[in-house]
This record gives structure tokens, sequence and C-alpha cells, in this order.
């Protein structure tokens, strides 16, 4: 490249496609009559391609929990009690049951509020293209039942066809205290919301219906005498979304 | 809070460069826990409207610069005996596990540069800002860095002992 009229730095650029487009006419002018030269920068491009290549596949594995949970931030407990109330009250308005609703909302445990690690996973998976559920709904009772085996207690999924949503599929994730599982449902227009659900420890108390904001997500959750559920969403008003949750809850405590 | 789950949503780019940066998974991982930390206690200091992928790079460069190259010299001691990492059965070509083995013999200021504009694609202009440095220095590092990389790459003089497996 002794006679070159181009600088280290423009190769370089050249390389990364990033020169205007007559630079770049020029500096190929230039390589056609010099055979070492565009050997070396199509090695260069050659590696970089590889190096996509290699490193693409971990866009693609699930992020690990603990780094979700680093990511997101506390929110305010008075802010999250607030909303919770103000919820529970629409809800009661709605027609919930009252009994739910005036259980007991102490729950003293030391894992992460269910609302919170619901609202980890919705945010984590729920982007996902190509791998947002681990078994497809059209194996729905191969997932059921796979999912019942693994958190050790009989899990539904609830159909939600009647507010729009269908079931896409599930996956089982790690939780603080066992495996719990996340189901994804999906509208026509690719708004995703997802039902999380995960075993509660045997001194666990029941929970009413209850709303929590946790950063962007929504969340509806409650507390039955086997699972912890929670319902999320990062894309629907609150008040769909309840329609969502009320549909869900219907189902799984009749 | 809206800020904060854009940040949840860039952790497998963090991952992924992070990956490609120390090799081996639990210490990538590592270093990506260490830099949401950090990131979140000086969230104040992102400038909002900035591009904030570009701002983590910055994060973790200190955390990797503070913390993990504080073990350098043990490691430069002897390159071959850097445990290089043992991926799963996916369909990686072997050229793309060479890349990954003469990938970690370079200096690591050469690496990261490569990375942020190869894997990453950051301007040559974010990528000075990532590593606080001019960006002559960019061009410089990625040249050589490519130039290493080709040479550990095709067995050339100044590859070391790396083997190249066909």
């Amino acid at each position: 490249m002794s006679e070159s009229s181009f600088t280290e730095a423009d190769l370089q650029g050249y390389v990364d496609g990033r020169l205007p487009e007559r630079r770049r006419a020029e500096v190929e002018a230039y390589l056609a009559a010099h055979a070492e030269e565009a050997a070396r920068l199509a090695s260069y491009r050659a590696q970089a391609d590889r190096l996509r290549e290699l490193y693409a596949p971990i866009l693609d594995e699930a992020v690990p929990q603990r780094l979700a949970l680093t990511a997101l931030p506390r929110r305010s407990r008075i802010v999250r009690v607030a909303a919770a109330l103000a919820w529970i009250a629409v809800g009661a308005a709605a027609g919930w049951q009252l009994h739910h609703v005036f259980a007991s909302r102490t729950t003293a445990t030391a894992e992460t509020p269910i609302a919170r690690t619901a609202a980890i996973a919705h945010v984590t998976y729920s982007p996902e293209v190509r791998h947002p559920v681990e078994v497809g709904a059209d194996q729905e009772s191969h997932l059921v039942a796979w999912l019942s085996k693994r958190l050790g207690a009989k899990v539904r999924a609830p159909n939600l066809e009647s507010v729009g949503y269908g079931l896409v599929g599930g996956r089982l994730l790690p939780g603080e205290s066992g495996p719990v599982a996340q189901f994804m449902y999906q509208c026509k227009q690719g708004t995703r919301v997802t039902l999380y659900l995960r075993t509660e420890l045997p001194d666990h108390e029941e929970t009413a219906f209850r709303y929590s904001d946790e950063g962007n997500v929504r969340v509806f959750y409650w507390v039955d005498r086997t699972f912890g559920y929670a319902v999320s969403s990062a894309d629907i008003a609150k008040d769909a979304l309840l329609k969502v949750a009320n549909t869900a809850y219907a189902q799984l405590n009749p | 809070m809206k800020d904060s789950t854009q940040v949840v949503e860039l952790i497998p780019r963090l991952r992924r460069y992070a990956r490609a940066l120390v090799g081996e998974r639990a210490a990538a991982d590592d270093l990506v826990q260490d830099t949401l930390e950090r990131a979140l206690n000086k969230f104040h200091l992102w400038k909002r409207g900035t591009d904030l992928r570009a701002w983590l790079f910055t994060v973790m460069h200190n955390v990797h610069v503070n913390q993990v190259r504080g073990r350098r010299e043990f490691l430069a001691l002897d390159p071959e005996a850097l445990e290089l990492p043992v991926r799963a059965a996916h369909e990686t070509s072997l050229e793309a596990r060479d890349v990954e083995r003469a990938l970690l013999r370079l200096p690591v200021e050469q690496r990261e540069v490569l990375l942020l504009v190869v894997l990453e694609d950051l301007s040559y202009e974010q990528a000075a800002a990532a590593l606080g440095i001019p960006i002559g220095t960019v061009m410089s590092r990625l040249s050589r860095g490519r130039e290493k990389l080709r040479a550990l790459m095709e067995g050339l003089p100044g590859s070391g002992r790396l083997h190249v497996i066909k």
C-alpha cells in the first residue's frame, strides 16, 4: 500500500462499510489494482462475519434471573400499596369476591414478591421473537402435564380467547424456592400478556386480587391455596389487563 | 422507570459483549451483573436522549478495568493456561471457534475496540467515548487488532504458539 492515497483509517472504514459512497468507490478502484491489500481487507470482513456468527446465539439465551433482578429497581413500598389499594377498590366495584378483598394482606415471607418476579419474567421473555416459549400451544396438553410435573401440582392454562388472547405456549423458569411456570398469550395485534405461577410455601397466606406497578410492567396477582398467580403486561392499559386477569382468575379460582 | 426497563431489555446485548470480551460464561455474567449494579447506582449520570447502550458499555468498560484487569498480570504469565470456553454443541463452525480462541489472545485494548465496532456496531465516535480514548486510538487499535487476529488465525509470524485447528 506504498502509493496508497488512503489512510489506514479509510481502509478500516471501508471494511466496516462506513465510508461515504464516493470514497467507497475510490477504495474499490484502488483495491482492484492491489490484490494483496484487497485480500487483507477481505479477510478482515470474513473475520467480522465469523465474530458475529459466533456470538449471535447468546442473544437468544435466557437471561439469568440474577441479572434481571439486579436491573429492575424496587418501587417504593408506599406507591405499591397505594396502587394495590386503588385497584382492590376498583376490583370490588367490578364485583370481585369480597372475602378475597378483605383477606389478610400480611405476607411476611423472605421471598421476592410475586408481582416483581413475574414482571421480571415478563420483560425477559415477552420481547422474544424467536424463542418466546419452550413448548408451544400446539402441544398444550403436553405442556400442561410437563409443567404440572415440574411444579409438583396440577397446573392449568386458562383459556383467554374470550378477551382476545390466544395461548402461545409456556416455559419453566428457576424460582427462589423451586421451579415456576410462565404461560404466554398474544392478541391479534401481537401484544403479549404473561401468566406467571409459582407454588407457595406450605405456611403461606392466601391473598386477595391485587395490583402492582413494577417499572412499566402492570401486574395483577393473587395467591390461592396452592399457587401464586400474576398476570403481567407492559403494553396494555390497566383496565384492559384487568379484563384479562379477571378472566384468568374466574377460571383458576372458580 | 421506563429507562430501567430499557436496561433490562439490553441485558442480552451486554451478555454477548461480555462473553466475547471475557470468554468464560460465569465470569462474563459476573461482569454484566457488576455493570448493572453500577449503572443503576449511577443512573443519574446517563444523559437522557443519548444512546443508553453506548453508555452501558462505558460503565462495563470501567468496571472491567477496575475489577478484572487487576488479575491481568497473573493471566499474562501463561496465556496457554487460559481456560478457553467449551461451547455447547450447537451450530458453530470450526472456523468461528478458531476466531474465539484467537480473539481471547488479543491484547484486551484491541479486543474491546474490535468487539464494540464489529459485534456491537458502535460508531467509531461511540467506541472512543465508551473507552475514553481519542478516535485516532480507536482506529489504530482496530487496525492492529484485526491484523493480529488475522495473523493468529493464519498462523503467520507473530501468532505465537497458537495452533490453528482446521
